[in-house]
């Protein structure tokens, strides 16, 4: 297939007339610049930009893509790694996705990345995309996908506009993920009124290459060919990344819905064999993805991280509408696209494969070594500029930032809900509410079987793929966030969302290795909402180095919004973790009769910010006391346990506390247990209500085969970790027995686990 | 173009596309895989294939030449995005031509099966009667799935007994098998509704139907997929049987050692 060239006459602004009419006014505030930055770009030119130029920076000045009020925070996360940190880590925060060491010379690249503004506006697609975006990220540093987890945060179960977010989205990510063929492994479904009008979509990737396969996005090699391959370039999507993603929703404002891009999954999956199949051929030296900020994105990072500079003739992109402007043309984000620098040796091997797979491509120029990225329509010059001044020396903000006068009044308004008459009823309630619930309805729209390679997925702790078909070398990954606590401690809330996942991992078997980010926030204009992100990215960093796990990349979702409202401060945190041999994973319930049950940790009456709490419409106090030497000492003992056979069941304990880690066991594979809480309460100073309810951190329940109970608690008292025996698994009565308290039959707690979402979308 | 070349990059590395075992007596039989655009299981009908303990080897849906496969397997996806209707334009690549050429003319006739999408594309090119339209909830869905076998002689099933029940993974969007009533009753009359669901109708498919074959019995297209219950460790919880181990299911290797020993004896 030839690239056909269109050539169209518009009355286009060129960089000639551009240097004639410096007084004519450009629409710089309706492309989402401020003033002061339509200024600095009149400095940096020496000149009123052109409106192709015009719209490169807006877009690429933009929050959502160069991180100005985000990136003077950041910092933390380069700056609190130390050497260790690094030991794993082959590709660092920066690039398209961080790439991990995993062993045997196999590397995995991770990443999580939000789709929230899109996904409100036009829930199907805006999600869809998500999917498609994150996906392509790790197509750009070589790897093949190879699963994806989606975190997602609606507002209230009940409220009208929740049940057409919930179906559009889920229906996107299963329409578009399951179309590429990729095993949707994991995630979260979290409702609460805060997400009304700003659901939260985050969208995670990882893919596996080996180590020699790790592609950067840069153009080098003066005379080197530049090329457009994939979906044609279309009118969806203009602004997605600045009047979109970069302000808060007014419902004053035109409908936004025109800056949401459409997805076509075939084609992205058609692009990924092919950009595989080049990868094995050689054929690209620089290779990015077309997302956010489309061409003017990928030619000005492209040619910024390269050593010279890039020479584009703008016509000849394949369009599917004629009438598209050159600036139209550098903003849209129309998806499904990618740009590669190709020797001119490699255009016939390159042309080759493209052809093969039916894949568009234009070649629209070359590498040159002038230092400048040039773009040409029709010959005549419309852009001229450092491509490093789009890309990477864009405005960065010291925004003010303060301390919100209310949180004081909150963290002393400590829960006092008093206790529920009813602890067998407490339960069942707790398990039919709407984040405790099964999420099954939700789940069982996503392909978590394709591959063949998938060890564990929904409903454990964290999802399981393998690597390697020969040793079984695999990666476990769970992400988590939690608004409320970070509502009620930004520092903390943080911290405890990396614990979360970090023992979701280890419960799993697997050895924490490496974290992602996405951070979820209100506007980064109100100084509240700027010191809540400011405390998370501290908290995160220092976590992360108390942990010894590095953050290889992530994104950040800032205007979060509407009208004066932010949501929950919400940094949801992905960990992946590496197995020797995933044929070792420890699911998250017990099955043979007669084992013990353990609860390794200790628990106080922790229930501020708990689900319980939550349910009683109560939130204040402080989230619960986190203390990272144990979780560090809790992972060690599950990883352990994992290598040398020593349980066949485990759970971690966070929201809903005991009474949904024992009742998730339960019901995992459907086998009861009775259970003995005095012992407990005794040593630990509690009732019984609080060990079932109180979210204390640092704390999993285990299944240890009678043969191996000796083992386990030498290793638990050689580490000094407190550990409980607590039950026994029971296969004859088909119920959860908590002795003394209730007994609940596991069909019951079934019928109101999983019936929650079928009766308010089913 | 060679099968070899267009072998794509496999997870975990090169891989052998021969059997597990060098002396297995099935080893000298090789099954293509199919890959259209949009193929998405098809690594794993190759990999059911080798722990089944057969070879298989990878075609290309341009190629004009079968490469002297012993049997064909069209896996599932998504074929050019099923955008038209599900199978409705891989029907016509080249080597389709050749499957249901070889594919005709009785017992002894090339095997072929057509899992999920693959079924689709033998109704589109009329190797089956019937069609697929959308799942009657309108869901993408993804669940375990029990079936009964009810026709163990054909060349997909020989390895089951008749009414023995598999549990299997089952996921689609277009999976409501639909056909006029004559051509249901003629399917039930001549034994070749071979597989039916059990414990509930996940799609509303026609009479819980969720494979079938044609009157030789050597065509076999089915909904579920087999192939993604053929390796403990990877398969659903459980199996006819019951529980068995985490993700421990295999019942679905029975159709490729069916296919496999029906080559070989």
């Amino acid at each position: 297939m030839t690239a056909e060239t269109t050539s169209r006459k518009f009355n286009i602004d060129t960089v000639a007339n551009a240097e004639a009419t410096p007084g004519q006014a450009l629409p710089w505030a309706e492309l989402g610049l401020k003033e002061n930055e339509y200024q600095r770009v009149e400095e940096i030119l020496g000149r009123r930009p052109t409106g192709a130029e015009l719209a490169m920076y807006s877009v690429m000045w933009s929050e959502h893509c160069s991180y100005k009020s985000s990136k003077v925070h950041l910092r933390q996360f380069g700056d609190k790694v130390t050497d260790a940190m690094k030991e794993h880590l082959l590709v660092g925060i920066g690039e398209n996705a961080g790439v991990v060491d995993i062993g045997d010379g196999w590397a995995v690249t991770f990443k999580v990345e939000s789709h929230n503004h899109p996904s409100f506006v036009e829930p199907y697609q805006g999600a869809a995309t998500g999917v498609g975006g994150i996906v392509r990220d790790i197509i750009s540093m070589g790897a093949r996908p190879v699963a994806v987890m989606d975190p997602l945060r609606f507002g209230a179960i009940d409220h009208p506009d929740t049940a057409r977010l919930v179906h559009g989205i889920v229906a996107g990510i299963g329409g578009y993920g399951n179309s590429l063929g990729l095993p949707n492994i994991g995630g979260e479904v979290v409702f609460d009124s805060v997400y009304q009008g700003n659901p939260l979509v985050n969208a995670l990737a990882v893919g596996v290459l080996r180590h020699e396969d790790i592609r950067l996005a840069n153009a080098s090699g003066a005379g080197n060919r530049v090329v457009l391959f994939g979906a044609r370039t279309g009118g969806d999507g203009i602004g997605g990344a600045s009047v979109l993603a970069s302000e808060s929703f007014d419902s004053s404002k035109p409908s936004k819905r025109p800056a949401v891009q459409v997805g076509d999954p075939f084609a992205e999956k058609v692009l990924i064999e092919c950009c595989l199949e080049l990868f094995k051929a050689s054929v690209v030296e620089g290779i990015q993805d077309l997302g956010a900020a489309g061409i003017s994105c990928a030619t000005s990072e492209l040619a910024s991280n390269g050593d010279g500079g890039m020479h584009v003739e703008l016509t000849n992109v394949l369009l599917r509408d004629p009438s598209l402007t050159p600036g139209e043309i550098l903003m849209s984000e129309s998806q499904e696209r990618m740009m590669a620098v190709v020797t001119p040796e490699n255009v016939g091997a390159f042309e080759a494969i493209m052809d093969r797979w039916a894949v568009e491509y234009s070649w629209l120029g070359e590498v040159t070594g002038t230092g400048r990225l040039i773009i040409e329509w029709d010959g005549e010059k419309i852009v001229d500029v450092d491509p490093r001044t789009v890309a990477h020396e864009g405005p960065v903000y010291e925004r003010p930032y303060s301390r919100p006068a209310w949180l004081d009044g909150v963290q002393a308004d400590a829960f006092a809900g008093g206790q529920p008459t009813d602890l067998r009823e407490a339960v069942l309630e707790l398990m039919a509410s709407p984040n405790m619930c099964s999420k099954d309805w939700v789940t069982d729209q996503y392909d978590r079987y394709v591959q063949g390679n998938t060890a564990l997925a929904m409903p454990d702790d964290a999802g399981v793929v393998r690597v390697d078909e020969e040793t079984g070398l695999g990666v476990a990954i769970s992400t988590d966030a939690n608004g409320r606590y970070s509502y009620l401690n930004p520092y903390e809330g943080a911290r405890l969302a990396l614990a979360e996942a970090y023992r979701n991992v280890a419960t799993s078997g697997a050895e924490p290795l490496a974290v992602t980010d996405c951070l979820n926030f209100g506007s980064p204009e109100d100084p509240e909402v700027m010191w809540q992100f400011a405390e998370t990215v501290r908290g995160l960093a220092d976590a992360c180095q108390e942990l010894g796990v590095p953050v290889t990349g992530g994104n950040v979702s800032l205007y979060n919004q509407t009208g004066g409202v932010a949501i929950h401060p919400t940094p949801v945190v992905g960990v992946l973790g590496v197995f020797d041999d995933v044929a070792r994973r420890t699911p998250s319930g017990w099955r043979e009769d007669g084992q013990a049950i353990y609860l390794l940790g200790t628990t106080a009456a922790e229930l501020d910010g708990s689900e319980w709490a939550n349910l009683r419409g109560h939130l204040g106090g402080q989230p619960p006391a986190l203390d990272l030497a144990a979780e560090k000492t809790l992972a060690a003992i599950l990883v352990n346990c994992s290598r040398d056979g020593m349980i066949d069941g485990a759970h971690d304990l966070s929201e809903g506390g005991l009474a949904a880690g024992l009742s998730e066991m339960a019901l995992r594979f459907g086998v009861g247990a009775r259970i003995g809480l005095d012992e407990l309460c005794e040593r630990d100073g509690i009732d019984a209500f609080t060990a079932l309810f109180s979210e204390s951190q640092a704390r999993a329940v285990v299944a240890v085969p009678r043969s191996e109970e000796v083992r386990f608690n030498d290793m638990c008292t050689a580490r000094n970790f407190p550990t409980i025996r607590i039950g026994v698994v029971d296969t004859e009565n088909q119920a959860l027995d908590v002795q003394g308290y209730f007994n609940l039959p596991i069909a019951q707690l079934r019928e109101a686990h999983e019936g929650t979402l079928p009766k308010h979308f089913g | 173009m060679s099968a070899a070349d267009i072998e794509t990059p496999l997870i975990g590395g090169p891989q052998p596309v021969a059997s597990n075992n060098d002396d297995s007596p099935l080893n000298g039989v090789t099954v293509g895989v199919v890959t259209f655009p949009g193929s998405l299981d098809d690594r794993d009908a190759v990999r059911a294939v080798r722990l089944a303990g057969g070879s298989a080897v990878q075609l290309w849906h341009g190629d004009h030449d079968l490469h002297e496969v012993d049997a064909v397997i069209i896996p599932g996806g998504f074929s050019y995005g099923d955008y038209l209707r599900a199978g409705a334009i891989s029907r016509f690549a080249p080597l389709m031509e050749q499957i249901a050429r070889a594919a005709s003319g009785g017992p002894d006739a090339l095997p072929v099966l057509g899992i999920c999408n693959g079924f689709q594309v033998l109704t589109e090119a009329h190797l089956l009667p019937g069609s697929m339209i959308k799942n009657n909830h309108l869901h993408f869905i993804c669940r375990d799935q029990r079936l009964r076998v009810e026709n163990a002689e054909t060349s997909w099933t020989s390895a089951y007994a008749r009414d023995e029940e598999i549990v299997i993974p089952l996921k689609n969007q277009d999976g409501q098998f639909v056909a006029d009533n004559r051509t249901l009753d003629e399917l039930e009359g001549e034994g070749r509704v071979v597989f039916r669901y059990v414990d509930g109708n996940p799609n509303g498919s026609r009479r819980d139907i969720a494979g079938i074959s044609n009157i030789a019995g050597n065509v076999v297209g089915l909904m579920p997929h087999p192939e993604h219950a053929v390796e403990a460790g990877f398969g659903p919880d459980s199996s006819a049987r019951g529980e068995v181990g985490v993700r421990g299911g295999t019942d679905g290797l029975g159709i490729f050692t069916s296919v496999l020993k029906k080559l070989v004896g």
